[in-house]
Parts: C-alpha cells; structure tokens; sequence
C-alpha cells in the first residue's frame, strides 16, 4: 500500500468534458515523484486536488491510508511551493517563513527555533529582514522552500517551482532540491513541463497528456521504452526520430526513402499486414561506417554544441536528427552517410500509437550498466 | 609626408562642438514636451489655476453685489470670519460631518466588498446592486432621502412608529439634522467606495491565499494578514478621496436642510455659497474657500506622511 493513494480520480468542470480521467496511481513513502505533461494536460489541476485546493469529482484520495476526499487542505499534513512563490509582499523573509506557524498558533520558542534550523538550511540567514522585492528570483525561489520545510509536513507538494529562473539557476535549484528531499526523507510530488526536469529530478514520472495518464516509471524506462509515440516524442531531447514504416520481403521501408534489411525472425511475425511508425533516438545515429544499413542523406540543419554536433536532415517529410559525439566539421548541403540500425528502433503501431516492441539494444545496455 | 596628411585632417573634421548640438536638442525636446503639455496647461489654467488666484485676491476685499471689487481690506475678512460664531458652528459641523461619514462609510463599504468578493452563485447581482448608488445623482438621492425622512409620510418615521417609539424629525430637530444629511451622504458614496475596494480586493493574487489555506490559516487570520495589508494603497485613495468629498459636501445639504436648522447642517461650501450668492460677500465668501483650500491641502499632506509608512506598494 502506498503512501499516497489515487483511485479512479476525476475532474470535470460545470458536469461537462473531464479534465482528468481514471487516474489509477500510488506513491511511496520518500519519493520524489514527478507529473510531466504539456499545458493543459492536467497535471496542475491534478496536484491542486492532492493538495485540497480543488474538488475531486470522482474517485478516491488516500494520505497515509485515510481517506482525505472531503478534508480542507490544512487537515491534510501537506506543504505547498507554488509556480510564483506566494510570498507575502508586505511581509519580511522571516514573516513569510513563519506565517504558517504563527497561523497554528505554535509557541514562539519553537517557531524560532524552527527559523533557525530552516534558514540555516537553506542559506537565508542573512536575509531574515529583507521584503521579497529585495530577494533576486534564487532567493525568492528558497524562502518559498523555507516555507515548505519549516512546516515539518511529510508530503510536500511543488507546482513547476523552477519555470521563472534562468537557465543556470534551475540547474543548480535541481540539485538542491532533491538533495533537500534526500535529506529530510520528504514524500514529493513535483509538476513540471520541462522533461529535463522530470527526467533529473523523479524516482518515477507519470506522464500525463489529455488528462489520461500516458505512462508511469522510472525515467530510464520511459526513455528507452516509451510505451505510445506522445511519451516517445515527449521524453528525451531531442526528441525521438519517428517514420512510418512498411516490411517488404525482408526490408523494412522507412518513409518510402529508406531500405533495410531485416531479419529478425521471430519479431517478424509481429508485424506482418500491420502499419508501423519507427523510433529511432538521435544518439543511435552514428556516422555510418561500412556496415549494413547505411544511407546517404544530405544535411539539412547543423548544430554545434561544442561536445556534441546535432545533425539534421529530411527522411521523406519528416526531419530527423543525429546527434554525434564529438565535433564534426560539416556543413549545410553535405552528404554523409548515417548507420540505421534495426536493433535500435522502437516500432510502434501507426492507428492506436501504442508501442509494439521497444528497441532491442535498450535491453542489452540495461543489463551492462548492472 | 603625403601619407600624414589624411591623418591630420582626419582628426580635425570630427570638431564638431557637442555642447552646442546637444543644448539644441535639449531645446527641442522641451519645446515638443511643453507641445504635450500645453491642452492641459490651459484647461488648468482656465478652470482651476485663475479662479484660485482671483479668489486669493477677492478675499482681500469688499465687493458689491455683482462681485467687483470696492474697498482693499487686507486680512479683515479673514479676523472677521475668525471671530463669527456662525462660521466657527460650520467649521465645527463639517469636521463632524467628516467624522460621521468618513470611517462609516469605508467600514461598510469594506465589508460589503469582502462579502461581494467571496466566489458564490448570483453574487453578480449583489455586486451590481452594491454599486449603484454610484448612478444616481445627488439631486436624485436627496429628494429620494428626503421622502424617507419625511415628519409625517416617511417611510423611517413609519417603522419607528410601528415599533412604538415616537417619530423624530430628522431634518428639522438639530440634534439629528447632521447625523440625517450623513447617512444620506454615507448611501451616496458607498456605492464608488465599494466598487473601488472590490477592484483592489480582486487584484489580491489567489496564490496567496491558497497558501495560507496550507498552511492552515483561520478566515480571519488571512483577512487580517494578507487582506487590510495588501489592500492598503487601495483603502488609503479612498480615504483620501472620501475625506476630500465630505469636506466638499454641497448638494444633498442645498436639498434637504438648506444649512438648517439653527446653522447646524451648514457646512463649509453650504456656507461659502451662501455668504456669495444669498448675502452677496464675495469677498468673506473667497475668504473661506481659501481656509477650506488650506485645511484640505494640510490633511492631503499629514495623510501622505502617514500612509507612506503603513501602505505596502507592491
């Protein structure tokens, strides 16, 4: 039994269209949990109904083995740190920290003491008497953390707390917000857009789109078996090539442009009479060698990262990327060869979207990295 | 040394005297500035800067009756005014009339904009209500008012007989003359006080409170540590204006009491009017506005040293 225990949740607004589906999910004791899913998927909406600011229309909300549908959030033993902070304006650093302290009436020796710990903790000690308008956004960003820790809940919840920094900064506030869940054993449940995110920060992600949860696990396994095209596309940057894909004979036509050959016996029967996408991620596009499978493609796009060089060029109307190791002298209009290999392509099913086999190599590597 | 010579003449051609340039773009910036400025400078000037100053200046003298000027006074008017016992009752009866209207009216106003701001069904309706006062003219609402107070057919009088207590003549008595032109005015003003509260109540962020609901903060905890102190620059335009209106007070007195009885509804613009238009002292008259100008100008000022230090911009 889980921690926290979802059962057929719902949402609908006004009785109409649902905005969340038979959402089925259970969350354990101390992990980071992460909801990744486009604007408008639900994922916010689902977290406020964790949290108690929104109704649940239907199903069961479980904290801690009690049912908790009906109670107001505060009964809920849960800390919040929300997208813009909600850090009270007119009140200092160290107001804004103990704001929900003084509201349950905790005696003030052990609200200070609790200030200490806390900003000691999260480095603001010097910054207990500063208004919030005095705090750059990386300030601002670890009072709203302050918040969250100072009130001793299990459960903390977190809605896209990094969308409003820069770049560097949301690297650095990645770290050390898992290393605060770490150390202070919280259960998390973060929600972010940002698959970056979700792929450095969670034990497990629920990708979510439409409302309907797409795929839970842990990130390596989404990423190497997405398990429909919107995780395959969603996960991974850049994303997953994909193709619509034919078996003749014993070739597989990719995009009526590419020819390879294949043999995999015992797959093979799979596929027959079925129409296939194929995934292939940019990583596993080498520079061809002379092996089977290469192709001649002409560059559309170059982009030099420095360690690596992003190529892209067209596969019938799809634009595909390889990303190679390394720094690659080339240019627009150039022709190179690539290796497409069978053993690194997902197939997925072109009607239902549903993956149908996950690339074989992906299973080979899991077991080396034990 | 023929290949030296462009390079001194290179250096002298960029002699250009910055000072001068940059002073004549200064002049035009000013000039396009004042360009801006000039509609307003005359409207201003027309409406607001001129009648001051002729008002300064007929306060120093005795006019006839058609307002010109007759005999230079200096301050006679002003020592005369000073020791009236009819002005010293108007002054004493406006500050009251601020008192009585001022506070009661941002109290109920307050509530009724937290009440109206409360997500609930039909609460549209009530808002709208709330706010419209804010369409009726003041001739309008005295004459409305002035039904309702009526001795004998008014509706106020009506309910108090009916509970057994005796009828007051609440225009006529002055004990409940002022208070009676003050709950006139308080239903007046509610109605754009109320609309300007909701406005800065609206403009709360929502984060704010659904944190303190995590938090587990009680209804009146939130009101009185986020509602009052996010909402102060709000409440501090509305005082201001608010005590600016009450002071200002004309219409509803010219309607319902005419300055009675007994002087004792007879504030300082019933009072300026009057001495200017009923008994003809233009000069005394321009004497008072500027005693009025003067007492509006030092609470403006001693409001905006105070509220400086309580009001939370964000």
């Amino acid at each position: 039994m889980g921690y926290i225990e979802l059962m057929d949740i719902s949402k609908s607004y006004n009785k109409q269209s649902d905005v969340l589906n038979g959402i089925d999910l259970q969350i354990e004791k101390g992990e980071f949990f992460v909801l990744v899913g486009p604007s408008g998927s639900g994922k916010s909406t689902l977290l406020r109904m964790i949290a108690g600011l929104e109704d649940i229309s239907g199903g069961t909300l479980k904290i801690n083995g009690n049912i908790v549908n009906h109670l107001p959030p505060k009964d809920r033993n849960l800390s919040m740190v929300f997208q813009n902070y909600a850090l009270y304006p007119h009140l200092t650093v160290e107001q804004n920290i103990l704001f929900g302290l003084n509201a349950k009436k905790i005696d003030k020796a052990t609200q200070k003491k609790r200030l200490l710990e806390t900003a000691e903790m999260m480095g603001l000690s010097d910054l207990l008497k500063r208004k919030p308008r005095e705090l750059s956004g990386g300030q601002r960003q670890r009072v709203a953390l302050a918040r969250a820790v100072v009130s001793d809940a299990p459960l903390c919840l977190m809605d896209e707390p990094l969308s409003n920094l820069d770049a560097k900064l949301r690297a650095n506030m990645r770290i050390e917000i898992r290393r605060l869940q770490k150390k202070l054993g919280l259960t998390m449940i973060y929600v972010t857009h940002d698959q970056v995110e979700a792929m450095t920060m969670g034990d497990r992600i629920m990708v979510l789109n439409d409302g309907i949860i797409q795929q839970v696990g842990e990130p390596i396994a989404l990423y190497n078996k997405p398990s429909n095209l919107f995780v395959a596309t969603f996960i991974g940057s850049p994303k997953m090539n994909l193709g619509k894909a034919k078996l003749k004979e014993s070739n597989l036509v990719i995009e009526d442009v590419f020819t390879i050959p294949f043999n995999h016996e015992q797959i093979l029967a799979k596929f027959q009479n079925r129409q296939l996408v194929v995934g292939i991620r940019a990583e596993h596009i080498p520079h061809g060698a002379e092996k089977d499978g290469v192709q001649t493609v002409e560059i559309v796009n170059v982009e030099q990262l420095g360690n690596e060089t992003l190529i892209s060029f067209e596969v019938g109307s799809k634009l595909w990327t390889a990303k190679w190791l390394g720094q690659w002298l080339v240019g627009v209009g150039d022709r190179v060869p690539v290796q497409i290999s069978v053993e690194n392509m997902c197939f997925f099913d072109e009607d239902t979207g549903n993956l149908i086999q996950a690339a074989t190599s992906s299973l080979k590597r899991e077991v080396v990295a034990i | 040394m023929n290949m030296s010579n462009p390079m001194i003449e290179s250096t002298e051609i960029p002699e250009i005297n910055y000072e001068s340039v940059k002073r004549k773009q200064r002049i035009r910036t000013f000039a396009k500035g004042m360009l801006f400025l000039l509609p307003s400078l005359l409207l201003f000037g027309v409406f607001l800067f001129y009648p001051l100053f002729k008002t300064l200046y007929l306060s120093f003298f005795l006019t006839n009756a058609r307002g010109e000027t007759t005999v230079f006074v200096g301050l006679q008017n002003y020592l005369g005014m000073f020791a009236s016992p009819i002005f010293h009752q108007s002054m004493k009866s406006t500050f009251l009339f601020v008192l009585y209207t001022v506070p009661t009216t941002i109290i109920i106003a307050l509530f009724l904009a937290v009440l109206a701001n409360e997500k609930l069904k039909g609460i549209g309706f009530f808002r709208t209500i709330f706010t419209s006062t804010m369409g009726i003219s003041v001739a309008a609402a005295s004459v409305f008012w002035l039904y309702l107070f009526h001795p004998s057919i008014g509706f106020i009088n009506g309910i108090l007989e009916m509970i057994g207590m005796e009828s007051i003549g609440w225009l006529t008595d002055p004990k409940w003359a002022l208070i009676a032109v003050a709950v006139t005015t308080i239903w007046m003003n509610l109605g754009f006080t109320f609309l300007v509260l909701l406005g800065g109540l609206q403009s709360i962020d929502s984060y704010l409170y659904e944190s303190a609901d995590i938090d587990g903060a009680s209804y009146f905890y939130k009101l009185r540590r986020i509602t009052i102190p996010m909402l102060s620059p709000t409440l501090f335009f509305v005082i201001t204006v608010t005590i600016i209106n009450a002071f200002q007070t004309f219409g509803q007195i010219d309607i319902l009491t005419q300055g009675g009885p007994q002087n004792t509804t007879n504030l300082i613009v019933y009072s300026i009017y009057r001495e200017a238009f009923t008994n003809y002292q233009f000069g005394t008259a321009s004497a008072q506005a500027i005693v009025l100008f003067v007492i509006i100008l030092i609470m403006t000022i001693i409001q905006f040293k105070l509220g400086e230090r309580k009001v939370h911009y964000q």
